[in-house]
């Protein structure tokens, strides 16, 4: 039987440190103030020593002017970690996708891009096969409940419906559907099962959803109320004394099939 | 020489690196072969591949490996493991995006996952238990039931059931293993599974077929 997945989120920003640029892994609150909290590689090896089932590591600055110090972090990590890995933040074009995957990613996400030019999502697809293509979807609920796709970091409201524009992308030919919410970014309130659950129901893709994990709990509604095949976390791993084992016997206790051997 | 010099085919296609660290992890010589005449000075090949079906084969006939890797296999003799897609170009035909023809080395055809299960996605991703014929020399130092990450929309249909090293099941009887006389192949990333996947690998090394 196929497990649902748990999936460490590790998000990067590249900071001047001693006047040389170096990869920090960060949390963020709603996409905006950021904490520093180490070393993204380093918690890469913690998390293989732990068997996540996967890593999504992010680049937050997705300027693609670093791109050389994001792909170092990644070649290091592929040294390391026997698990897939999902690598995103300011890929734009099908060359970019090669870059990644060449450099030890499994999966590219794309968020901005796809939205300003969907082809993107086609021809990375066509090229590459739509098991590396990861539709990257960050997303708010406005006061009358209505929800928007988010692009640039959470800094630019699109006019998109996320449940359509996950349809979208599978049409396309993304692989796999990210979802975040950017109103539970780093809030530890929980999922937003209800918009994953339309999400869910409304594709035939897998979907990780994300944003807002705080307890154990949260991850099985994410897996029991959103019908989520993956979970991403990255501030409940960070901060908490809890780890991806202690999440996973609770989940297992939930009766809900997830791997706990590596 | 070593011994243990492993190439990994190099046509443009699939996660090499992550190959590469797996197999020297798991005690071999990793060395990319981006050319046929590589194949020469290694032992043993591996064939991992992502992606397009139809890709796979222009990409392995357009580099001249399609002639080197008979060779290397039936000639020679020389074990070889195909990840993945590198799996399913070893059959005779695939129905992915049309009918494209193979490496033809399994009777067998590749076919979309049909699920009975419409909760079931399309394509399978994540972490399956696989179940190995008891007396499979690959899955040997594993557990019952050991999980692997797959990732795939199809697979290995075979004619010969003695082909079969391990299955899972996706809504159905699904073929995650196949192997015959020095050919090896997984549906799985043993790359990707962590410990029970390095131990695959390690297997594949100490293969004496």
């Amino acid at each position: 039987m196929l497990k649902r997945r748990l999936i460490p989120k590790l998000q990067i920003k590249i900071l001047p440190f001693a006047e040389r640029l170096r990869p920090v892994l960060v949390t963020t609150r709603q996409f905006g103030k950021h904490i520093e909290i180490g070393d993204p590689v380093s918690q890469a090896r913690i998390y293989e020593a732990q068997a996540a089932d996967e890593l999504i590591i992010l680049d937050l600055d997705a300027s693609g002017n670093n791109r050389g110090i994001l792909v170092n972090v990644i070649r290091k990590a592929a040294e390391v970690i026997f698990m897939p890995f999902t690598v995103g933040g300011g890929v734009r074009s099908v060359a970019d996708f090669v870059t990644l995957l060449s450099n030890g990613a499994d999966k590219v996400s794309i968020n901005t891009a796809a939205v300003e030019t969907p082809d993107l999502i086609n021809e990375a697809s066509a090229a590459l096969g739509a098991q590396c293509v990861v539709l990257s979807i960050d997303y708010r609920q406005d006061k009358t409940g209505k929800y928007s796709v988010w692009i640039k970091g959470g800094r630019v409201k699109t006019k998109l419906d996320p449940v359509e524009w996950a349809k979208e992308g599978e049409r396309r030919g993304a692989g796999e559907i990210l979802l975040t919410s950017i109103d539970l970014d780093g809030t530890r309130a929980g999922l937003d099962v209800e918009l994953t659950r339309q999400v869910v129901e409304s594709v035939s893709l897998p979907v990780i959803t994300s944003g807002g994990c705080g307890l154990a709990s949260h991850f099985v509604e994410g897996y029991q109320k959103g019908g989520a095949d993956a979970v991403s976390a990255g501030t409940y791993f960070c901060f908490k004394d809890e780890n991806t084992m202690q999440v996973r016997s609770h989940i297992k206790n939930a009766g809900i099939p997830i791997r706990l051997h590596r | 020489m070593n011994t243990n010099t492993v190439g990994i085919v190099d046509y443009g296609m699939g996660n090499l690196l992550s190959v590469y660290h797996a197999v020297e992890m798991a005690g071999g010589n990793p060395k990319i072969c981006g050319t046929p005449e590589e194949l020469d000075q290694v032992q043993r090949i591996i064939l991992p591949g992502v992606g397009a079906f139809r890709n796979c084969i222009i990409n392995l006939t357009q580099r001249g490996f399609v002639d080197a890797l008979r060779d290397a296999v039936f000639r020679q003799g020389k074990p070889i493991i195909g990840i993945c897609l590198g799996m399913q170009v070893m059959a005779r035909r695939s129905f992915e995006g049309g009918v494209h023809p193979g490496l033809g080395w399994f009777d067998a055809d590749v076919i979309r996952l049909k699920s009975n299960d419409p909760s079931l996605r399309i394509p399978q991703v994540g972490w399956n238990d696989v179940t190995y014929r008891p007396d499979s020399i690959f899955f040997a130092g594993n557990p019952e039931k050991p999980d692997f990450y797959f990732v795939h929309s199809y697979y290995m249909a075979c004619d010969q059931p003695e082909d079969v090293q391990a299955t899972c099941d996706y809504g159905g009887i699904v073929t995650a293993a196949v192997g015959k006389n020095n050919i090896f192949a997984t549906q799985f990333h043993p790359e990707k599974s962590q410990d029970y996947g390095l131990q695959v690998l390690q297997n594949f090394l100490k293969w004496l077929p």
